[in-house]
């Protein structure tokens, strides 16, 4: 085993420290390490996005990130999207649509269409399922989740002109 | 993953001196074909060195007269927002924006897919058919080397121990040039080349003066066809010269058959992908540029 890496981070706007082996992803740290389980693991060599999160201006597959390599970052977790009890817009146009059914894919959805919605604030159908192809759901068949986006693109941003 | 010791060095020399002093080292740029090699054991490493903090590689810059380097590290996601790309290669923010999905572009570099050396990799029949160099650092010192060289079987290059990739230098956009890359695949985004073609073309007067074309997933490595480019000198760009370049590449292709497609099917797709990619090089030529 190699030595431990002290490694000093901002998550969710809070900075946090945690300690780490090298080898360890960023996924990993954040789930066993931090405790902040709501990101998940599904294929691990980043087909499927469902451990997406925010690192610094753009979104990554946690899977392929070394825990390591977040020192300094600014990391935004599906944790960080809600105020308090107050559901961000995405979670609740995704609860209204019936955008999820078993949830595994949901974290990574949410932080991926935060970032398209921030990039294109009325995103197309197409560009939307274009942004979100890194993301598997064997559930919903997408359909639910692109309308879910595009109705929280209303409710953030007000209808498209 | 197996343990491994990671370190980041801040410049060039550090890197290359920590290269030569550790012989199993392993560079990570992006790290989307790296980490998934070390999960399954594919590849080893003792050491990773993370080569992002080193500030040559994480450089782009375009000058009209030197044209365009792109740091090795560099990740997808920046090429398809730097407005020079977007004005001078549009072709390059196009497989940009097809390598993976956009978490993978928010990790993945060109350089990191030219090392990699995959005979399928997108970006390599494009930076061959903008006729780009690799500039290569290692303890001898740098050189360069063109990037229709640089791949030597799957998965293996001509980078040798102790050597790293600094940056992919890509010549100023002639006058009236315009380049493309299209590729097969059977869906939509998110999936391997069956096929991939990258062509440039260059008209004076609108006689084409100079041509370039490139295949992947149709031989051991990205295959340059200087052939097919030269049959087009001196020629209009009619749909039959378009055609006979693009049957000159398909001979010059030697597929195997494998999941994603039979080797007579991908001879086909040879000919219909390096005529489409062509004929959109000669649009983008004939646009005002």
């Amino acid at each position: 085993m190699s030595v431990k890496v002290q490694v000093q981070t901002t998550i969710n706007n809070e900075p946090v420290e945690f300690l780490c082996e090298p080898r360890q992803s960023l996924l990993e740290c954040l789930r066993d390490i931090v405790g902040l389980t709501g990101t998940k693991e599904g294929c691990g060599d980043g087909n499927c996005g469902s451990c997406t999160v925010k690192l610094g201006d753009r979104i990554v597959t946690s899977c392929l990130v070394l825990g390591v390599e977040a020192a300094g970052e600014s990391i935004t977790t599906v944790e960080g999207l809600a105020h308090g009890s107050t559901l961000h817009p995405l979670q609740k146009a995704f609860l209204d649509h019936a955008a999820l059914q078993c949830g595994i894919c949901t974290p990574g959805f949410l932080i991926a269409a935060d970032a398209l919605l921030q990039k294109h604030p009325h995103p197309t159908e197409e560009q939307t399922r274009f942004w979100l192809s890194n993301n598997l759901c064997r559930c919903t068949g997408y359909d639910k989740i692109v309308r879910a986006v595009q109705a929280a693109a209303i409710e953030i941003n007000g209808a498209a002109q | 993953m197996k343990a491994f010791d990671y370190a980041a060095p801040a410049s060039l020399p550090e890197a290359v001196g920590l290269l030569a002093s550790q012989p199993s080292a392993r560079l990570l740029a992006g790290g989307t074909d790296l980490l998934v090699q070390l999960r399954s054991g594919r590849k080893d490493a003792d050491v990773v060195i993370d080569v992002k903090k080193i500030p040559e590689l994480n450089e782009i810059s375009f000058n009209p007269a030197d044209g365009l380097t792109i740091g090795a590290a560099v990740p997808c996601y920046r090429l398809t927002a730097d407005a020079a790309i977007q004005s001078h290669y549009p072709a390059l923010v196009e497989v940009a924006s097809w390598i993976g999905g956009t978490q993978i572009q928010g990790r993945a570099s060109l350089g990191g897919n030219l090392c990699n050396s995959a005979p399928s990799a997108d970006s390599i029949p494009l930076l061959i058919a903008l006729g780009a160099t690799a500039l290569i650092a290692g303890p001898a010192g740098r050189r360069s080397v063109p990037v229709d060289e640089f791949c030597t079987a799957p998965g293996r290059n001509q980078l040798a121990p102790g050597e790293l990739l600094v940056s992919i230098q890509i010549p100023a956009p002639a006058p009236f040039s315009g380049a493309a890359y299209l590729r097969f695949i059977p869906r939509n985004e998110m999936d391997i080349a069956v096929v991939g073609a990258g062509a440039s073309v260059t008209l004076s007067n609108g006689v084409i003066s100079a041509a370039r074309v490139a295949l992947s997933s149709v031989a051991p490595t990205p295959l340059f066809v200087p052939a097919a480019g030269e049959s087009l000198l001196n020629q209009m760009p009619t749909a039959e010269a378009l055609e006979a370049a693009a049957k000159i590449a398909q001979e010059a292709a030697s597929p195997i058959s494998d999941m994603r497609g039979t080797a007579a099917y991908r001879r086909h797709l040879c000919a219909v992908m390096v005529r489409r990619a062509l004929e959109l090089a000669v649009a983008r030529a004939q646009e005002i540029n």
